[in-house]
């Protein structure tokens, strides 16, 4: 059960991991997402599929190394077995009617948008996707996303070391002006989703974008993943991930996600030493 | 054997009744061991020597499950403990479990005859000295109910919590195989993610579950039902010729006031869950933080409040306030939860209700309540708070618990079409747990809304029943 079948690092700290988990394949939608648990005694965390296939029997996902849990997952190697990986869960994104289409993926993100973009284009939409990332040894999935017939691929970074220089709300902000763009999808950074959302808002489209709070069961049992949304609190978990980007209380969900912060730094510091000492 | 009279019958002890071996509150309060120590065999025996072994018993109706008490009580007096065990597991697969948390004070107790003029028998504890006598026991030495021949009929139970595991033991014994699917990684529901170890040890929740385990029953983790797989699915696609939904009301209720998405505001499940199941009360050495509040405010006045009061106390809170509306009196948590709350310096605030909770830079440092004085009676027969004007008020504090109820989750029942469900979303059955689709059953807090353990073990039970006469009509 929950064998890793696939790794890749794909930046200095983002990993893709592969892992046999046939009936979530089979139920997997773009934009749910996994519980794990790498070990007993260990943290559950949400991670979004980036990938799957219900034929091969496998699911995919993409994670930062910034914590224990997923400093231990980066350790983990093909053949080795998570403990637990539960889904799919969470609504899947509304794919379906809207039209022309910018998804922007940042960081992280980039792995979520993957599969969201895939799935507009199969709807029918028009699609362009905007990938972001602080420097070009950090930008993901650039040749899936340029084997997707998109209407246009549009690489950014703050650096400018790759694409456009600066953030994906300039070139957001210039497909909205065009008129070109019906609809817009944010998945990244908080930051990044709430500048997004200010920039398609401002120019009157709709824009959704697909929020990452902290989670214990992702079944809607704890309610840590609440979220305000016009006002209203909202589970991220079942809920969401998905939201109406305009209406996102975006400075509570970023206090949120810092709860544990440093009790997280403390515990990764514990784990980092350990794995020195196993050296 | 205890002591007879000239006749040769046995006259029973008038002893006052036994007390139970407690930790000291002081010393307790800063751990998560169990505070109540449970009987020696000399108390065990002291204790049931008290009981009058009726003609007509009338403790036995007061069980949800109609254990066999006076029968079990008498099995002790002959010091056949294993004989007593084997008369609970007739009726009720998980006594270590409901000896500790059943409230027997308004159930088998309220109807012993000693207590209409004094005190009663003290059922629910000898009932746990039966269940840790057999959890005690080498795995074969244990008392395994016989399990009816194979029927070849499967059945799947959504659910390892009471309800669930109820429903499983007795499904088993009739002979069908049946699989518990549960969402978490961890089988045993409330028992396991919500009730303390300080209360039910995590180790006795996992050897009853092994006892089902060694009658047969097969229990997969990790698997949500509405998602991993629809209750359809299960149905057609699984080969199950019945289901049983029993996965409780999970979905906290929230206060409604401002303020409630401040960092340092938990929900009792979230707080409990992360507490419980995750252990952090270990951490780091456990992976998953809990925030560690110096004065926490609870709020409600049910079991869980003192749960996770009680809780916040062990994780090393100065003060630890109980906020809630009503007075003591009307309290729902059980008279001996309130007093060993009491005991370990949780301090009552009755009749105040939140107003607000406040924050800084996104922090609780406080809640504003105003007091409350008693009504008229409302609809649930409790006498309805009213606010008194102008009694506004701050308390201090920087993390805040809310323990006011749960609510059905709609996961699975969005995911049943034709499941018909009440408008606030519970699962709609006829007396048997029969629900509006053929073959499918639920019972529990899924049903009735938050009740106790024992009485969605009840629930389960009765299900699994309407489960057996239906796979037999069914043919």
């Amino acid at each position: 059960m929950f064998s890793i079948v696939h790794k890749r690092q794909l930046s200095e700290s983002v990993f893709e991991m592969g892992v046999e988990a046939p009936q979530i394949a089979r139920k997997a939608r773009a934009g749910q997402f996994l519980m794990l648990r790498v070990a007993e005694g260990g943290e559950r965390i949400p991670l979004t599929f980036s990938d799957w296939s219900a034929d091969e029997g496998w699911i995919r996902f993409i994670f930062m190394r910034v914590g224990k849990t997923t400093h231990m997952l980066s350790h983990m190697e093909p053949g080795e077995v998570l403990a637990d990986v539960v889904g799919p869960l969470g609504t899947p994104t509304h794919v379906e009617g809207l039209g022309r289409v910018a998804v922007v993926g940042g960081g992280v993100g980039t792995a979520v948008a993957y599969p969201v973009a895939r799935a507009m284009v199969e709807a029918g939409n028009e699609v362009t996707v905007i990938v972001g990332a602080r420097t070009k040894d950090l930008l993901i999935l650039i040749d899936e996303f340029e084997a997707l017939p998109l209407k246009e691929l549009i690489v950014v970074t703050d650096d400018g070391s790759a694409g456009e220089k600066g953030l994906v709300t300039a070139p957001l902000a210039r497909l909205a002006d065009a008129g070109a763009i019906d609809h817009a999808m944010a998945i990244g950074p908080a930051i990044m989703m709430k500048f997004c959302a200010q920039t398609t808002k401002e120019r009157g489209v709709p824009c959704t974008v697909s929020l990452n709070p902290i989670m214990v069961d992702g079944t809607g049992m704890c309610g840590a993943c609440r979220v305000t949304v016009g006002g209203e609190t909202k589970f991220g978990c079942v809920d969401g991930p998905d939201f109406d980007g305009h209406l996102v209380d975006f400075e509570e969900l970023m206090s949120r996600q810092r709860v544990y912060a440093d009790m997280e730094r403390e515990a990764d510091v514990e784990y980092s030493k350990e794995c020195r000492c196993h050296l | 054997m205890p002591p007879v009279d000239e006749t040769g019958r046995r006259r029973p002890s008038r002893a006052p009744r036994t007390p139970m071996p407690e930790r000291d509150p002081v010393e307790r309060a800063s751990d998560f061991e169990e505070v109540a120590l449970g009987y020696s065999e000399e108390e065990a025996l002291a204790e049931a020597d008290r009981c009058l072994q009726c003609a007509n018993p009338t403790c036995i109706a007061g069980c949800p499950v109609n254990i066999d008490i006076k029968s079990f009580i008498a099995r002790i007096l002959e010091r056949d403990y294993a004989g007593g065990v084997a008369v609970i597991k007739e009726r009720n697969a998980l006594p270590a479990v409901c000896g500790r948390v059943c409230p027997q004070e308004e159930q088998c107790e309220a109807a012993c005859v000693l207590a209409r003029k004094g005190e009663p028998v003290a059922i629910g504890r000898l009932e746990r000295f039966l269940g840790d006598y057999d959890l005690s026991c080498d795995l074969e030495h244990r008392c395994q109910p016989e399990v009816g021949p194979d029927s070849g009929r499967r059945v799947a139970v959504v659910g390892s919590g009471p309800a669930g595991l109820a429903c499983a033991g007795e499904l088993q014994r009739f002979g069908h195989a049946v699989t518990v699917f549960e969402s978490l990684h961890a089988p045993g529901g409330v028992l396991t993610y919500g009730i303390p170890e300080f209360r039910l040890p995590k180790t006795i929740v996992a050897a009853e579950i092994e006892a089902l385990r060694m009658m047969g029953v097969e229990i997969v983790t990790d698997a949500v039902i509405g998602a991993t797989y629809t209750l359809d699915e299960l149905m057609s696609e699984q080969g199950f010729d019945a289901v049983f939904i029993g996965v409780g009301a999970g979905l906290p209720v929230f206060l409604g006031v401002p303020g409630e998405n401040l960092n340092g505001v938990y929900s009792a499940n979230e707080f409990l869950t992360r507490v419980n199941l995750m252990r952090a009360y270990e951490f780091p050495k456990a992976d998953t933080p809990v925030w560690r509040g110096r004065k926490v405010a609870v709020v409600g006045g049910g079991n869980v409040a003192m749960d996770a009061a009680r809780t916040a106390k062990r994780l090393g809170a100065e003060q630890v306030f109980l906020v809630y509306r009503r007075s003591e009196e009307e309290m729902p948590a059980r008279r001996e939860e309130v007093h060993h709350a009491r005991e370990e310096g949780i301090e009552f605030k009755m009749l105040c209700s939140p107003q607000e909770i406040v924050g800084k830079d996104g922090w609780v440092t406080g809640m504003v309540v105003t007091d409350m004085q008693l009504g008229e009676p409302d609809e649930s027969g409790r006498r309805a708070p009213v606010c008194v004007v102008g009694s506004e008020h701050t308390i201090d504090c920087d993390t805040v618990i809310v323990a006011v109820g749960t609510r059905a989750n709609p996961l699975l029942t969005k995911a049943a079409p034709g499941l018909e469900v009440s408008s606030r979303g519970y699962i709609l059955t006829d007396g048997d747990g029969a629900t509006s689709l053929p073959g499918v059953f639920a019972g529990g807090d899924i049903v009735t809304g938050s009740a106790t353990v024992i009485l969605a073990m009840g629930a389960g039970k009765r299900a699994a029943r309407a489960i057996d006469r239906y796979l037999k009509e069914r043919g």
